[in-house]
């Protein structure tokens, strides 16, 4: 062969459309994600701008209109057993739940990536010790440390937040450090190496962009326990101080009239937890799929 | 041979994934007969259509695939064949040897268990009857010790011991038709031509019609009577195999056997190698190990010494498990010795840190064999070039990025691209354009081409020669193929077993070595010229 022999050509692959718009054609085909997706925007809708349209006083109690079935005195789910009008109540209580929820579950998924990637990366004793950190994280049973600092911080979204956040993160670094142990011996991060790269952009410009696919559906499930964790919290009483609320105080409030026959004080605030947590977990299934470039056509 | 009725007529055949706009014809209007006792080989570059050819036989398709035309097993069509009954041709009438011979076997059972278990799917054996004739089998497919074999599992086997497993496997009821897809590509070239040897003989033996899909022109010249030349899904070419290689008529088939590296004292770049003092990479007494089961200690490379001047070449060729991967990582300290030094331009790579080994490693770049694994999926391919740059600070990027891909004859406009978007030639020249972003002196380059089809292999090797002439880097060249070798290298170093075992000039190691270790591995590489391989065969049986 002479340095000029013909070559044939090489079949041009063919030209496929960018990755992220694969990836939303992907996650619009699947119907039980896009559900999920107008669900959640609707209670969205409903809880940050609902009570801009309904105007309701949720702060002053009034003991005269206190647990008044639906449809009664203009009040379209009724009233509770201090006279705040439900409807509205589930709007402000929602803002609360999502609030936390979604900060918490992006909290923990920040520090839980982090943590993962650089354990996957170092490998080794680092490795070892920081996993079993972890290890130990998880056999401490998270709604025992909630409900252990709720009795000794006053119970703000803030700490709220942090607290939810710092215990959930356990998870999301496992997933990330076995996507790590695999990445860190791809090629591309040996040759970045070779060049004298370093460390640090190994895990943050390679290791964590390539399993951001994990990560972000790794997200959304954190959100939707979150928002889980909060409402047992509240539930058993140690939630936002009033007059706040969230889905789970409400709920907790309203058992105590349930022998009563007040199901309004119950069933939409229910109704509400169910449908959230349905939906992002209908968008990560969703997301999955659309990330997982094999299973397409399935 | 060719007046008896075909055992295997594929006639029209047609595959078709997808349906809408979106329908790829993956074969199309293929027509081929294999006459018993005939070797047919298959030949093309990936994307064919050679292997969904081969699959069909076997009713082995996906569900989304749409097959048409017909295809005759001993008079039968198997096309129209359901569930129950295909399962008794596969195995029994048609059966099959697939590339890679450790998925083609289940890890969980022993070796006489699997052959036990495809002799019990099609006759009605007792399992003893059907163990003692897994011996039989596997004494015939030339495993010496069958009876102590049979209660191992595949990973205490090597692959051409597991190769030769599977291929008893596939004649234990000794089928019509024997098809191997790419049945040697995975082995080392040594236990390739036992393979193709073996082949050979269960043809006689048996009398099978034999359907050999490879990609492999050397392979095709060793083993076929006709060949079947393929390309995007259509036959283009079906002649004798002596015919094929003297007088191609096909202009594809003209242009493949051009491209195919060949190894002979005449076919070697005409240049003379710079002669200088100064080494661009000095290996002394190298000793790499890897910690294996229990904290014993696997040497990987074993005291290994070796030079390469500035602007020089030195091919490293070896075996799988030879090391040669490993020298190359140790040189620009990816791997750190357990002994020995790495001179880098002079300075030792071990006691350097920090600054000054980012200082030396700019010096060096790395091309790796998987272009679809050593660029980042994230990034762009600008980005991918244009990272050693921005590690060391080097500003102006788009410019040099551009001229960079300009260089190894890219259009500069796919650096915006990502690089799934991009043919795999492509992407190994953006792998090259990454590692000479800085100007390195010197370039290690790990089985670059292995990866790519001969054609597109021949013109990434022909941008990588006449940038190395340019540039003048020196180069550690490491492959298998010793027909790349001899292509590139200006001196040539042959590793087994972690030891060197020879280096040399270009001419004297390749064509006059008088290691026996070389010896055998350059007659063992398949040639595409059929009589000089019937040549080199005769050859290597006498050594």
């Amino acid at each position: 062969m002479s340095l000029s022999a013909p070559v044939a050509a090489e079949p041009q692959p063919v030209r496929v459309a960018g990755s992220y718009r694969r990836m939303a054609t992907l996650f619009f085909a699947n119907r039980l994600a896009v559900t999920g997706l107008v669900i959640l925007a609707a209670l969205l809708v409903f809880c940050f701008l609902g009570p801009l349209i309904h105007h309701t006083d949720q702060t002053h109690t009034n003991l005269s209109a206190a647990n008044l079935s639906p449809g009664t005195g203009g009040h379209l789910l009724g009233t509770d057993d201090v006279g705040h009008d439900v409807l509205g109540r589930l709007m402000i209580g929602g803002q609360t739940s999502l609030e936390i929820g979604v900060a918490a579950g992006l909290l923990a998924t920040l520090i839980g990536t982090v943590w993962g990637a650089i354990s996957g990366y170092a490998g080794g004793w680092l490795d070892a010790l920081m996993m079993r950190v972890v290890d130990a994280g998880i056999a401490i049973p998270a709604l025992f440390l909630l409900l252990v600092t709720a009795t000794i911080l006053r119970p703000t979204v803030g700490v709220q937040i942090l607290i939810i956040g710092c215990v959930s993160w356990l998870v999301p670094a496992r997933l990330v450090r076995a996507e790590a142990l695999s990445l860190r011996s791809r090629d591309y991060v040996q040759a970045m190496k070779a060049m004298g790269g370093s460390h640090r952009r190994a895990v943050f410009r390679h290791i964590i962009p390539n399993a951001i696919g994990t990560v972000v559906v790794n997200a959304t499930f954190q959100v939707a326990d979150a928002i889980l964790l909060i409402a047992y919290v509240s539930f058993l009483g140690l939630g936002v101080p009033p007059p706040k609320t969230d889905w789970g105080g409400m709920l907790s409030k309203g058992i105590s009239y349930t022998y009563d026959g007040y199901w309004w004080l119950i069933f939409p605030a229910g109704v509400a937890i169910v449908l959230v947590v349905c939906a992002f977990n209908a968008i990560g299934d969703g997301l999955r799929d659309s990330f997982e470039v094999r299973l397409e056509g399935r | 041979m060719s007046d008896q009725p075909p055992t295997l007529a594929i006639e029209d055949l047609s595959v078709t994934f997808g349906s809408g706009h979106r329908t790829v014809r993956a074969v199309d209007g293929v027509s081929v007969t294999v006459a018993p006792g005939e070797i047919v080989a298959v030949v093309g570059e990936s994307g064919s259509g050679k292997s969904v050819t081969s699959m069909s036989t076997l009713g082995l398709l996906p569900p989304t695939a749409k097959v048409g035309g017909t295809v005759r097993v001993g008079g039968v069509d198997v096309t129209t064949l359901d569930g129950p009954r295909l399962r008794a041709v596969r195995g029994a009438e048609v059966a099959m040897v697939f590339q890679e011979p450790m998925t083609a076997l289940n890890p969980a059972f022993t070796v006489g268990w699997q052959v036990a278990e495809a002799l019990r799917l099609h006759t009605d054996l007792s399992r003893k009857q059907a163990l003692d004739r897994a011996v039989e089998l596997l004494e015939m497919v030339g495993i010496r010790d069958a009876s102590r074999r049979l209660g191992q599992f595949p990973h205490e086997l090597s692959g051409g011991l597991r190769q030769r497993v599977v291929i008893a496997m596939a004649i234990a009821c000794e089928p019509k038709v024997l098809i191997a897809d790419e049945a040697t590509t995975a082995l080392d070239v040594t236990v390739q031509a036992e393979i193709l040897d073996l082949l050979r003989d269960l043809r006689t033996k048996f009398g099978m019609a034999m359907l050999v899909i490879t990609h492999n022109m050397g392979v095709v010249a060793d083993i076929a009577d006709r060949v079947v030349v393929m390309y995007q899904g259509k036959v283009v070419e079906q002649a004798p195999v002596d015919d094929l290689f003297a007088r191609p008529e096909a202009d594809y088939t003209k242009r493949l056997l051009a491209a195919v590296p060949r190894l002979a004292p005449g076919e070697r770049r005409d240049r003379e190698a710079p002669e200088k003092e100064t080494a661009a990479l000095s290996l002394e007494n190298l000793v790499v190990e890897f910690r294996g089961k229990g904290g014993s200690r696997v040497r990987a490379v074993d005291d290994v010494t070796l030079t390469i001047a500035e602007g020089e070449v030195l091919g490293l060729v070896g075996e799988s498990g030879s090391g040669k991967s490993t020298v190359g990582r140790a040189a620009i300290g990816l791997v750190k010795p357990a002994s020995g030094t790495v001179r880098l331009l002079g300075e030792s790579l071990g006691e350097a840190r920090g600054r000054a080994l980012r200082r030396l490693r700019r010096h060096c770049g790395i091309v790796f064999q998987d272009p679809a694994s050593s660029l980042d999926p994230r990034m762009t391919v600008g980005d991918c070039v244009a990272e050693p740059l921005v590690i060391n600070g080097v500003g102006d990027r788009t410019e040099r990025v551009v001229a960079l891909l300009k260089s190894v004859e890219l259009d500069p406009a796919l650096r915006l691209r990502h690089p799934h978007e991009l043919s795999g030639g492509q992407r190994q020249r953006v792998g090259i354009a990454r590692a000479l972003a800085l100007d390195p002196r010197l370039v290690i380059a790990d089985e670059p081409t292995s990866a790519l089809d001969v054609s597109v292999q021949a013109a990434v090797l022909e941008v990588f020669l006449e940038l190395q002439e340019r540039l003048g880097f020196a180069c550690l060249f490491i492959t298998h193929d010793l027909a790349v070798v001899g292509r590139v290298s200006d001196r040539v170093a042959v590793m087994n077993q972690g030891r060197l075992v020879e280096v040399g000039a270009r001419d004297d190691v390749l064509f006059d070595s008088q290691e026996e270790y070389t010896r055998r591995l350059v007659t063992s590489a398949p040639v595409p010229d059929p009589t000089e391989q019937r040549r080199r065969r005769a050859e290597r049986h006498r050594l």
